[in-house]
């Protein structure tokens, strides 16, 4: 069964106030702890921080929805082909950070994330058959 | 020193809110999924590193960012695995974060006298 993304206003109205707000001060206090963890530790250890999991609030909200742990668990599927796109975009900033200008490396590098997260979601689990609750 | 942590913190929590907004756009739940691993911390901290301490330590802390997108697969893998379980949603997601830090810390340990920092 293959499945189209659209966009949905319901999906976006249904997040509280809070959420957004507990994105900001999780993502901001990541990317603080990021370039703390760098200055401190050096930047091994710093770097790995970069792909700190930072939007977590949607599964911990969606497990307590009814029928929320099987939804949870698709968002969570879809967040392990993330992973793999990202491990792509590394790839790029590091094989290009040192030859192209930053904005071009950053550009070059989310497009890559996006056609890789894109490319693998419709092999996989665009084409999965819908499971029961 | 303390304007570069406000820089940071809301650099990086405006392009995490952003990616939210677009995740909760998107329907189905699995492609939305898509964009909580999307690279809102790391666009934030790359560009301040840069600008900081130049193109070399750039590049080496998105080689150092490739084995963290590794453990961000084992907190994905184990996610997906802890949703379909009666474990409660707090022990879930800290569960979660504790193996992101495990398969980081190991990584670390195996490879930081491999990879060139």
């Amino acid at each position: 069964v293959d499945v189209t993304p659209r966009i949905s206003t319901r999906n976006l109205r249904s997040v509280a106030r809070w959420e957004h707000a507990a994105r900001f001060v999780i993502g901001g206090g990541v990317t603080v702890l990021a370039g703390l963890i760098i200055e401190r530790f050096g930047v091994a250890f710093g770097g790995m921080f970069l792909a700190f999991p930072a939007i977590l609030p949607a599964s911990l909200t969606l497990m307590k929805r009814q029928d929320g742990r099987r939804m949870a668990a698709d968002d969570a599927r879809g967040n392990r082909i993330g992973a793999i796109a990202l491990a792509g975009f590394a790839a790029m900033v590091t094989t290009t950070a040192k030859i192209w200008p930053l904005p071009a490396t950053l550009a070059v590098a989310s497009v890559t994330w996006l056609a890789i997260a894109y490319a693998l979601w419709s092999f996989t689990l665009a084409r999965r058959p819908p499971r029961r609750p | 020193m303390l304007g570069d942590v406000v820089l940071r913190f809301v650099l990086g929590g405006t392009l995490v809110s952003v990616f939210g907004v677009i995740a909760a756009a998107f329907k189905p739940r699995s492609f939305s999924g898509l964009f909580a691993a999307a690279p809102a911390v790391a666009i934030a901290s790359l560009a301040i590193t840069y600008s900081t301490d130049g193109a070399a330590t750039t590049a080496a802390a998105a080689r150092w960012m490739l084995a963290g997108a590794l453990a961000l697969f084992g907190y994905s893998a184990c996610s997906v695995a802890l949703c379909q379980t009666r474990v409660p949603a707090w022990l879930a997601a800290t569960t979660a974060w504790l193996v992101w830090l495990a398969v980081a810390v190991m990584l670390w340990f195996s490879l930081r006298h491999v990879v060139r920092t």
